[in-house]
């Protein structure tokens, strides 16, 4: 599966895309710590067989520029917003955010309820839970690469040739610079609160499209009952645990992940409170109709 | 040539495996270990050991950190404080207030103010970003230090030269509908300003400003470099000749009776450079270009302060030795690296009162008197005309 790379010049960003397969579009949102390398994944790679993949990296991520005025995820949303406007000429659009990723999706599905047609999130940042003395996403920022991988991976020895993260694996100076760049963006959008918006899980109930929210058994940055709480948030959302995965189950559990995934995204369930009825199921136009 | 007292003030008494287990001096280490009836002691006699510096006509340095078994000056406002009413001649340099991770800056222009009328006018007022470790007791934005810090300044120096009632302030990080300090500073039109930095990144702003600059255990070389980053600055700008007055250094001193003396108790001040720096903690997003970061990561910039005891000295990190010894390590430091200002902290770790009284006393009576006057007839002349805003 090929994938190619553009640019696209939306609200004072210019957004590096990876772009690959076709059919209808699927949106695909990174997590802060995973560099935006469709290509050299299996989930992206197998989705792109029935749809069109879309992979923005995030302002401040990858080959994106970061105007100085962009501070917030508040931010972000609107200039996703204006670029879903100018990319898909205002067709709703299936969506999957993963991680930080994850937080930008809910956030965009909560400002508009016609940006979306269907909406994935993976192991999503994004919302409070807990009390005021407790944190519901470890601090990424203060734990040693090697450490993080522990809390990341179900299996951390298979997340240290799995992946390159600051301490772990073998980045060149360059690809380390990347992530480091990513990490700093990360940190200038979700320092404080950390890594979530007070006012986020109280819109939930603004999300008026299907929704299903997986999340890895193993996960340590955000539990998984952190995850479930995010889900009973959203109406009619569907929640799906993947065993033996962590915190990128896309990575350790691309199989599973896509078993989870793929027929919800093909084929959006309609919900009640959904008014504009089914979603149109995606046809494959490569080797024949599934 | 001014030489300045200091020390962290430091609590050295926690059990050095806790450090080694939780990799960290600052931060992480549970207050289950500070025992207040020995910190009491540790307090007073520090600040018993400024007031003796005034004594013996030396200046006064103070800093803050927050969260650390390496300084337990939690606010240089407090303790400038103490020692503007106990003290009577020296000047009290606080560098500095971090005045990104503080809550509001004109509590900062407010204290100064204060302290600069009680003592007379006998304030510098520092301003620092606030080194890595700041970041998790603040829980500042490191990513936005640098923002915070520039509006932050702003927002003071207004405060201070601003005679005529309230100013409206509507900044990115701090709003406010009324701005009157009272008092106004002693000094006109406010305190010295100093700031110090470790990166030639950060000297233009400083030369454009006119403030003295302050590096901290940079040894000569880089010192040369910031010293030459300054000179430039100044001469594209059209600005004086910076002369010494506009450097300060900061390095460990002990001046002892004989230079072998000097050599064997001087050790104890590698206490403070031996201390345990967690790497979750130590390089936040944002502090550092993330290219310096990953330079530093794999290991493609140098390591610091994991130097001999020797190396540190022939780095100028370290200055011990009897007092024609250190007049001449004083001497060689003001003519490489133009410094003004020696800031010296005479005290780390477990150094007791009466070695570091002893070693204050020495200086002050046998090496300050052969240095005070190196450079000042190269202060820098005053400048002339209104600085444009950059």
């Amino acid at each position: 599966m090929v994938f190619t790379r553009s640019e696209a010049s939306v609200g004072g960003v210019t957004l590096e895309v990876h772009h690959g397969g076709s059919g209808a579009p699927l949106v695909l949102l990174h997590d802060q710590d995973v560099l935006n390398q469709p290509e050299t994944q299996q989930v992206a790679r197998t989705l792109a067989e029935q749809f069109r993949v879309v992979a923005p990296s995030h302002p401040g991520f990858g080959g994106s520029t970061l105007p100085a005025w962009l501070d917030s995820v508040d931010d972000l949303a609107y200039v996703y917003l204006d670029w879903l406007r100018a990319e898909f000429g205002g067709e709703p659009v299936r969506m999957m955010g993963m991680g930080f990723g994850g937080w930008i999706a809910a956030e965009i599905a909560v400002r508009c309820e016609d940006a979306l047609s269907a909406l994935v999130l993976v192991d999503a940042l994004g919302i409070k839970v807990s009390d005021r003395t407790t944190s519901d996403i470890a601090d990424v920022f203060a734990i040693p690469g090697r450490q993080l991988l522990e809390l990341t991976w179900h299996d951390p020895e298979r997340g240290e040739q799995a992946m390159l993260m600051p301490g772990v694996g073998q980045p060149s100076l360059d690809e380390l610079t990347v992530l480091l760049r990513n990490r700093q963006t990360a940190a200038l959008l979700g320092w404080k609160p950390y890594m979530h918006n007070p006012k986020l899980r109280r819109r939930l109930a603004r999300i008026s499209v299907p929704t299903l929210v997986v999340w890895g058994e193993s996960d340590r940055v955000v539990l998984p009952s952190y995850g479930r709480a995010y889900a009973e948030s959203i109406p009619g959302a569907r929640f799906e645990v993947v065993q033996a995965a962590g915190h990128f189950p896309y990575l350790e559990q691309p199989d599973e992940l896509l078993r989870l995934v793929t027929p919800f995204l093909v084929s959006p369930p309609t919900s009640e409170f959904n008014g504009r009825g089914p979603v149109p199921t995606a046809v494959s136009v490569q080797g024949g109709a599934r | 040539m001014k030489a300045y007292h200091f020390t962290e003030m430091p609590y050295p008494y926690v059990p050095e495996e806790v450090e080694r287990a939780l990799s960290s001096s600052r931060i992480v280490v549970p207050s289950k270990y500070f025992d207040p009836v020995k910190a009491a002691d540790l307090y007073n006699r520090y600040l018993d050991e400024y007031e003796y510096a005034d004594e013996l006509g030396l200046d006064l340095l103070l800093n803050e950190h927050h969260q650390t078994l390496t300084c337990m000056d939690v606010a240089a406002p407090l303790s400038a404080a103490m020692l503007a009413r106990r003290t009577k001649k020296a000047n009290i340099c606080i560098l500095g207030s971090p005045i990104p991770h503080r809550d509001n800056p004109l509590r900062v222009a407010e204290e100064v103010a204060m302290l600069d009328v009680i003592s007379r006018g006998r304030v510098i007022s520092g301003f620092v970003r606030g080194v890595p470790t700041e970041t998790q007791p603040s829980n500042t934005n490191p990513v936005l230090t640098r923002e915070r810090f520039e509006e932050a300044h702003d927002l003071i120096v207004k405060a201070w030269t601003s005679h005529d009632g309230p100013f409206v302030w509507e900044g990115r990080f701090w709003q406010f509908r009324y701005v009157n300090v009272w008092p106004r500073p002693y000094q006109q039109p406010h305190p010295p300003i100093w700031i110090s930095g470790s990166s030639v990144e950060n000297v233009p702003w400083v030369a454009d400003h006119q403030y003295t600059f302050a590096s901290f255990l940079t040894a000569y070389d880089w010192t040369e470099t910031l010293v030459n980053a300054y000179r430039t600055r100044c001469e594209a700008k059209g600005l004086p000749e910076p002369g010494p007055d506009k450097f300060a250094y900061l390095a460990l001193c002990y001046t002892a009776e004989t230079d072998e003396e000097a050599q064997e108790y001087g050790k104890n001040l590698l206490w403070y450079l031996n201390r345990y720096r967690h790497p979750g903690f130590n390089t936040p997003p944002g502090y550092a270009p993330p290219g310096a970061i990953a330079k530093m990561m794999l290991g493609l910039a140098g390591k610091p302060y994991k130097d001999s005891f020797e190396s540190l000295q022939e780095k100028g990190i370290v200055l011990v030795g009897s007092p024609e010894t250190m007049i001449k390590k004083i001497k060689y430091l003001h003519d490489r690296c133009n410094t003004g200002h020696l800031l010296m902290m005479n005290q780390a770790g477990f150094m007791s009162g009466e070695k570091v009284r002893r070693s204050m006393e020495l200086f002050a009576r046998e090496v300050y008197p052969a240095i005070k006057d190196l450079g000042e007839d190269r202060r820098t002349r005053p400048v002339q005309r209104e600085l444009a805003a950059a």
